[in-house]
C-alpha cells in the first residue's frame, strides 16, 4: 500500500482476518445473530458500525488527553450515543422501512462490545489517524462477517438476495422450486446465525493453525 | 485362504493409506479384527461398543417392521381401499396384509438407505481426515432417524438434515462418545425448524395425504378422515379424538414411522433393560415425570382454574396416564433419553435427568400448540444439562464423605 505505511496498513488488514472482532475475539455477536436474516439489513448495519466506529475512534483519540480516566466510560458512551442517534435519524429519514427491520439493534450499537472495546484498547492510546484506521479496520472485519452470514441466511432461508428472488418463486414453483427444493426456515432463526459463525470460525482456524488455542 | 484372511492381509498391506479407516469400517462390520492387545493388563468384556449398538438396533427392528405395515395400512384406509377397524387392535387381519407391508417397505426403505448412506459417508470422511477408525456410533442413529420422521418427508431434506446432525451434532465435538446432543434428535430438530410444513400438520403423517386432498377436491368420494396425529388434533383445540386407547396402545394410528406402537416399544424397552443396555432408571423416571406433570394438569382442570374455552383445555383434560400412549414420549424415553453418551452418568443423576425430561415434555406438549410433540425438545434440553446434573451429584457425594471423614478424625 503506497498510501499507508506498512504498520498502518496492518491496522486495517489485521481485523479483517487474523484478528477479526467476531470470529477471533468473539465480540459483537448479539447483533450478528439478530439482524443477519437479510443481506440488506446486514449491509446497513455494517455501514452504520463503520461510521460510528470510524468517527468515534477519532473523536475519542482527539480527546484522549483531556478525558479524566475516572469518567472515561461515561464520556465514551456519550460519544457513541451521539453518533448512533445520528445514524438512527438518518435511517428514519431516508430508509424508514429498513430502520423498522433493524428496530432496536441500531440503538443497541451503543452497547456493541466492539466499539467500546476499540475505544478502550486503541483510541485512548493512539493518535487520531491511527485510531481512524483501526476503527475502519475493525468495523470492516465486523461487516465482512455480517455480510457473509447474511448472504447465506437470506439465500438459503428466503431464496433471495437483497430481496430479489434468485432461486425462483417459492409459491409459483419456478426455478429450483420446481424440483421440490424448499426454503430452510431454520436459516431465518438466530440459532442458525450462531452455527454459521461457528462454521466460519472452524474454516478460519483450520486454514490458519496459529489461531487454535488449547 | 478364506475371505477373512484375504481381507486381513489387504489391511496389513495398506496400513498407512489415507482411506484405510473407510475400509476398516466395512471390515470390522463383517469380522472381528485379527488383532489382539499385546502388553499390559487388560480386561476383556463381552459388551463392546458394537455389541451394545447391535442390541439397540435389534430392539428397534420390531418398531421398524410395524411401521412398514402401519404406513401401508394408514394409506389404504385414507384412500378408502380398506375400512378402518375401530378398536380392532393388534390382531386385525386387515392390518397384517402383504399389501400394506409392501407399500410401507418401499416408502420406508429409501429413508433408511438415505439415513445410513449420508451419515456413514460423513463419518468415514471425518475418520479419514482425522485418521482414526470409524466408530459404530452412527449405527443406532441411522436406524433411529427413519423411525422419527414422517413418512412423506422428501429424501433430500432428510439427507441435508442428516449431514447437519452428524457434523454439528457430533463431529464438531470430536465424534462418537463426545457429543453433547443426541444426533438423531438434532436431525429431527433441524427438520422440524427448517421445514415445518413437512414435519407437522395433517398432511404428512399418512402417505399420499396431499394427493388425497386433491382427489377430494376433484369430487372423489372419500371419507374425511383426518390425517393428523392425535397430539396434532388436541393441539388444534379438539377435546376428543377419533381413536380409542387400544388403537393408541397397539399403534394403529398415524404418526412418525416407528413411534406409534406403544406395545412394541414396551417390548423393546424390556429387551434393553434385560440386556442392561438401556438404563431402567432413566426410562422409569421419564415416565414418572410425565405422569406427574399430567396429574398436575388434571388437578388444574379439576380445580376449575381453567375453563373449556381455554386453548389448553383439550390437552390438560387428557387423563394423566393417557399422556404415555399419545405422542412419542414412550419412544423418546426408551430409545432416545437412554443414549449413554448424552444422558447423565450417575445413578442419582439419571433419576433427575429422566424425571425432568418427562416433566418438561408434557409441559411443552400442553403449553405450546405449535410444538405438539415436546419430547424431542425436552430430551435435547436435558442433554445439555446432563453434565451439570452429574457435577452436582458427584459434588454432593464428595461433600457427604468429607463430613464423614471429619467426624472420624475429630
Amino acid at each position: 500500500m503506497g498510501l499507508l505505511s506498512k504498520k498502518d496498513g496492518k491496522l486495517i488488514t489485521d481485523p479483517l482476518a487474523d484478528n477479526n472482532p467476531i470470529t477471533i475475539q468473539v465480540l459483537g455477536i448479539c447483533s450478528a445473530l439478530a439482524i443477519t436474516a437479510e443481506l440488506k439489513a446486514s449491509l446497513v448495519m455494517a455501514i452504520a458500525v463503520l461510521f460510528v466506529l470510524g468517527v468515534g475512534n477519532v473523536v475519542i483519540s482527539l480527546m484522549r488527553n483531556i478525558i479524566p480516566s475516572k469518567i472515561r466510560i461515561i464520556v465514551q458512551l456519550i460519544v457513541v450515543a451521539t453518533l448512533v442517534i445520528i445514524v438512527d435519524q438518518v435511517l428514519k429519514a431516508f430508509a424508514y422501512e429498513l430502520s423498522k427491520t433493524l428496530s432496536v439493534f441500531i440503538g443497541l450499537i451503543i452497547t456493541n462490545c466492539i466499539i467500546m472495546g476499540r475505544f478502550e484498547a486503541f483510541a485512548l492510546g493512539n493518535g487520531p489517524w491511527k485510531a481512524f484506521l483501526d476503527g475502519i479496520g475493525n468495523a470492516l472485519g465486523y461487516g465482512v462477517i455480517l455480510i457473509i452470514v447474511g448472504f447465506f441466511r437470506e439465500l438459503l432461508g428466503s431464496g433471495t438476495l437483497f430481496g430479489i428472488p434468485v432461486l425462483g418463486d417459492a409459491i409459483e414453483k419456478t426455478g429450483v422450486y420446481k424440483y421440490g427444493y424448499e426454503n430452510n426456515g431454520f436459516m431465518l432463526m438466530p440459532p442458525m446465525a450462531l452455527i454459521i459463525v461457528g462454521l466460519l470460525i472452524w474454516v478460519q482456524r483450520s486454514k490458519n493453525k496459529d489461531l487454535i488455542e488449547d | 485362504m478364506g475371505l477373512k484372511n484375504n481381507l486381513h492381509n489387504f489391511r496389513e498391506k495398506n496400513k498407512d493409506k489415507k482411506w484405510l479407516p473407510a475400509f476398516s469400517a466395512i471390515h470390522t462390520f463383517l469380522y472381528l479384527p485379527n488383532e489382539i492387545t499385546h502388553n499390559g493388563t487388560h480386561i476383556k468384556a463381552a459388551d463392546d461398543l458394537k455389541r451394545t449398538m447391535n442390541i439397540v438396533i435389534m430392539a428397534m427392528v420390531p418398531c421398524l417392521l410395524f411401521g412398514m405395515f402401519n404406513a401401508g395400512y394408514q394409506h389404504h384406509v385414507a384412500f378408502g381401499e380398506i375400512d378402518r377397524v375401530v378398536g380392532g387392535g393388534f390382531f386385525n387381519s386387515a392390518f397384517w396384509t402383504m399389501d400394506n407391508f409392501v407399500l410401507g417397505f418401499w416408502k420406508i426403505l429409501p429413508l433408511v438407505v438415505v439415513s445410513y448412506g449420508v451419515g456413514l459417508a460423513i463419518e468415514i470422511l471425518f475418520a479419514m481426515k482425522n485418521s482414526h477408525e470409524v466408530e459404530e456410533g452412527y449405527l443406532v442413529t441411522g436406524m433411529l432417524v427413519p423411525l422419527i420422521v414422517p413418512i412423506d418427508i422428501p429424501l433430500w431434506m432428510l439427507a441435508v438434515a442428516v449431514a447437519f446432525g452428524v457434523v454439528i451434532g457430533k463431529e464438531v465435538f470430536g465424534g462418537t462418545g463426545m457429543n453433547i446432543l443426541n444426533p438423531a434428535l438434532t436431525i429431527r430438530a433441524f427438520l422440524f425448524f427448517a421445514y415445518p410444513t413437512w414435519m407437522s400438520g395433517d398432511k404428512v403423517w399418512v402417505h399420499g395425504a396431499v394427493e388425497r386432498d386433491q382427489m377430494i377436491a376433484n369430487g372423489s368420494n372419500l371419507d374425511a378422515i383426518s390425517g393428523e396425529t392425535i397430539l396434532g388434533s388436541y393441539a388444534q383445540g379438539n377435546t376428543s379424538v377419533a381413536y380409542d386407547y387400544w388403537d393408541m396402545f397397539w399403534g394403529i394410528i398415524p404418526g412418525s414411522v416407528g413411534e406409534t406402537s406403544k406395545f412394541l416399544i414396551i417390548i423393546g424397552a424390556l429387551f434393553l433393560i434385560f440386556t442392561k443396555v438401556g438404563s431402567w432408571r432413566i426410562i422409569f423416571s421419564t415416565l414418572i415425570g410425565a405422569l406427574t406433570m399430567g396429574l398436575i394438569f388434571n388437578g388444574v382442570v379439576d380445580a376449575g382454574w381453567i375453563g373449556e374455552s381455554s386453548k389448553f383445555y383439550g390437552l390438560m383434560n387428557v387423563p394423566f396416564w393417557q399422556h404415555l400412549i399419545i405422542g412419542s414420549i414412550l419412544f423418546g424415553a426408551v430409545y432416545m433419553a437412554t443414549d449413554p453418551v448424552t444422558a447423565s452418568q450417575t445413578n442419582k443423576g439419571k433419576w433427575i435427568y429422566g424425571f425432568l425430561i418427562g416433566f418438561i415434555s408434557i409441559m411443552i406438549r400442553v403449553f405450546n400448540p405449535a410444538y405438539p410433540e415436546g419430547v424431542f425438545l425436552a430430551i435435547l434440553l436435558m442433554n445439555v444439562f446432563a453434565p451439570t446434573i452429574d457435577h452436582y451429584v458427584v459434588q454432593g457425594n464428595v461433600k457427604r464423605r468429607m463430613k464423614r471423614l471429619k467426624v472420624k478424625t475429630a
